[in-house]
């Protein structure tokens, strides 16, 4: 006890000497780092945390831009709220990168962010729905929407000739949107959506599932889950029971740790996932090596975009007022200005800093839409030996 | 052919999932009724004792795992199930030492211990997410199949694959053994007989020189070591994870009140009628009936009674139904 009250005590002046010197600016970091995507949200943070540490000491002429990490849990909406409310207040960050999932996002935008004035950038939430919030221009995303997503992913089905498959995704605001826009496009380029069942997340047991999704006679099964919850729960029991042995994935089951589970057998899915090839990718797995993270996971690049975006637009307002930075973000984003690439982050701020205008190409090739999220482009994987390879971009 | 295809079909997606769901819940279900019928209260902490002897299990099992201990193509967890069961069991015999003893001494009504039986469940379950936590723990080793569904197409031909995976037969045989055994038990043994004479009339049984302790005793180690191989047998076949134990307490309260309360036979029964229900209403039985008709009378919409969503409606449309219609269940037991 005494230990605890020590460190307690120490930990409140250091945070103490901290405002005192006025030598950080705080950023809120809010992700799901307990709950369904736990296995992907530490190396998204890691990303945002990157861009921070490549800019220390540079922005507003020294000071240093420190993350205040938040947990959004991904599914419970009180207790994201619960923790943006404390970044907000409690910790006066300048603004939240973050959250992770659609629905948790959905809800401190709402409940928190835009009513503070807080700007808020998402680096993975994908719902269609956020398009039209009432953000009052608060509320950005450096993932592009779900609408996009099911789009492409009925090319690439229509590419390969499949024309009809059972459809599973998850009960909340990501799964649902995805299967609305993906049934609308596989309709439209002439695809039949067999059986289009939900399944919830955190069950032991998915035999029922499976036994009605492989009845209505597709070969191909499209998994709109989360990696480490019910849709990996739903591909182990479909590949147990022989129900289906061809997957299509969409980005909130692509991550490493489902092959690790499933193994050998997952071969030949095929998957999409925001992203792209640009030079902006290839640098930013250059910058991520360099500082000794050599693993570019699921939403890494466009977390450090957001990341990014938020500390262009701090030195762009030349202040940490909330507002101030809001209205720079679309400028940093969009051109006109010099194209920036990750890595080149304190070289965007002498720009600023002179006066001058930046275009952040970034990562994931930012461009935001009047709405202020990214047109977005999309990765065509496929698993190959074990490995998500990427077959083209769309 | 077709004929067949379908009876294949529905053994793979039906009939043997809802065979080893059932054992699971009839062993689970025989545990609550057995303490029904000589504590006479209803134990909500079952499911979750469930989840404390499963728990247990599986921490020996990495223990032996990383020993290096293995049984063979069996799962490891049946090496550490016996320790498991025995650690469950003093666990139980402990809560009643300090909870439920002191509601017998003062002849409380049986609300009473049923509510100190959800304080327990609370308790138990901070306990088992304080100690592994509350995520997905997935602990069988071992081989996998006794037939894969690939295999069985290649082999027989069929359009259709049939899979028994290891765990589901192992659920079976291990509920056969320990059913017969605690038959055994009850009917041939004279603790066994005891504890029949003590649910039938305690005060007769009391003057007859039964000792009530001994019999509360056996009965808790009985509750305790079925949950435990209930839950080790379901985390083997599913995966464990605390919450879903908590919630398998319906279904398990379900089978108990369907086939009698304090009716062994009828905890089986019911365990079955449960798993069986919850599988048949919610499978799309389109394939199914395809196979079996002319073409043209192939059905186009799924054939599916309810969504899989409602899986879990379907123990509790089951529970209220013979509450109302049959209270005292499908073999004659008690009210509850």
């Amino acid at each position: 006890m005494k230990k605890i009250l020590l460190a307690t005590t120490i930990f409140a002046g250091l945070t103490g000497a901290a405002f005192a010197d006025g030598h950080e600016v705080k950023m809120g970091v809010i992700l799901g780092f307990t709950g369904p995507i736990e296995s992907l949200t530490p190396a998204m943070a890691g990303a945002a945390e990157l861009a921070m540490s490549e800019t220390a000491g540079k922005v507003l002429d020294g000071k240093t831009v420190v993350p205040v990490r938040g947990d959004s849990t991904c599914t419970d909406a009180a207790a994201a709220s619960a923790a943006a409310e404390r970044l907000i207040t409690a910790e006066g960050v300048v603004g939240i990168m973050g959250a992770d999932c659609s629905g948790v996002t959905t809800a401190i935008a709402n409940n928190v962010g835009v009513p503070n004035g807080v700007v808020m950038i998402s680096p993975s939430a994908t719902s269609p729905a956020l398009t039209s919030i009432d953000d009052k221009g608060f509320f950005f995303r450096t993932a592009p929407s779900d609408a996009r997503q099911g789009q492409v992913l009925a090319d690439v089905l229509k590419d390969k000739g499949i024309t009809k498959v059972a459809v599973t995704f998850t009960n909340n605001d990501y799964g649902k949107g995805l299967e609305a826009s993906f049934k609308e496009a596989f309709a439209a380029v002439g695809g039949e959506v067999a059986i289009s069942a939900a399944h919830e997340d955190g069950k032991a047991d998915y035999s029922a599932e499976v036994g009605a999704l492989a009845a209505a006679g597709a070969e191909h099964l499209v998994v709109f889950g989360y990696v480490d919850q019910g849709g990996k729960g739903i591909i182990q029991t479909s590949l147990d029971t022989g129900a289906f042995d061809k997957f299509i994935l969409a980005d909130g089951m692509i991550g490493e740790s489902l092959i690790e589970a499933i193994g050998d057998d997952l071969n030949g899915t095929i998957g999409t996932l925001p992203g792209s090839d640009s030079d902006g990718a290839k640098k930013f797995a250059e910058v991520m090596k360099a500082a000794g993270n050599d693993k570019v996971g699921p939403f890494t690049p466009e977390s450090y975009d957001a990341a990014a975006l938020m500390i262009l637009a701090i030195q762009a307002a030349g202040s940490t007022d909330r507002a101030a930075v809001q209205a720079k973000i679309m400028d940093v984003a969009n051109a006109p200005g010099e194209k920036i690439l990750p890595g080149e982050l304190n070289k965007a701020i002498e720009i600023l800093k002179s006066g001058g205008q930046v275009d952040y190409e970034g990562a994931s090739n930012v461009k935001f839409t009047d709405v202020g999220e990214a047109a977005g482009s999309y990765k065509e994987l496929e698993v190959k030996d074990g490995k998500f390879e990427t077959i083209s971009i769309r | 052919m077709d004929f067949l295809n379908a009876i294949v079909l529905f053994a793979n997606f039906v009939f043997v999932p809802g065979l080893a769901y059932g054992a699971q819940l009839a062993l689970g279900a025989l545990g609550i009724t057995l303490l029904y019928s000589i504590l006479r209260f209803a134990n909500f902490a079952h499911g979750d004792t469930m989840a404390f002897g499963t728990m247990v299990t599986i921490l020996l099992t990495w223990w032996f795992q990383s020993l290096g201990i293995s049984f063979g193509p069996l799962p490891t967890a049946l090496l550490a199930l016996p320790f498991g069961v025995a650690a469950t069991a003093g666990f139980a015999l402990l809560t009643d030492k300090l909870v439920y003893k002191h509601y017998r001494q003062v002849k409380a009504v049986p609300i009473r211990m049923v509510m100190a039986s959800v304080g327990v469940m609370f308790v138990m379950n901070g306990v088992v997410r304080f100690i592994i936590g509350p995520n997905d723990q997935s602990f069988f080793d071992g081989e996998r199949f006794i037939i894969k569904a690939r295999e069985f197409k290649k082999m027989t031909g069929l359009n259709e694959g049939l899979a028994i995976k290891s765990s589901q037969a192992l659920t079976v045989v291990v509920a056969i053994i320990l059913v017969a055994a605690l038959f055994w038990f009850l009917n041939r043994t004279r603790t066994g007989k005891s504890m029949r004479a003590f649910s039938d009339n305690e005060d007769l049984a009391l003057l007859s020189g039964i000792s009530p302790d001994k019999v509360v005793a056996v009965t808790w180690i009985l509750a305790a070591g079925l949950a435990t191989i209930a839950g080790v047998l379901y985390g083997l076949d599913k995966s464990f994870k605390p919450f879903t134990y908590f919630q398998l307490l319906l279904p398990m309260f379900a089978a108990a009140v369907v086939g009698g309360v304090g009716q062994p036979v009828g905890a089986i029964l019911g365990g079955f009628v449960v798993a069986f229900s919850e599988v048949t209403v919610t499978y799309a039985y389109k394939k199914f009936i395809t196979y079996l008709v002319p073409e043209s009378w192939a059905p186009d919409g799924l054939m599916q009674l309810l969504s899989t969503d409602y899986k879990f409606a379907v123990s509790f449309i089951i529970l209220v139904v013979v509450l109302l219609v049959r209270p005292t269940g499908l073999l004659k037991g008690k009210v509850i």
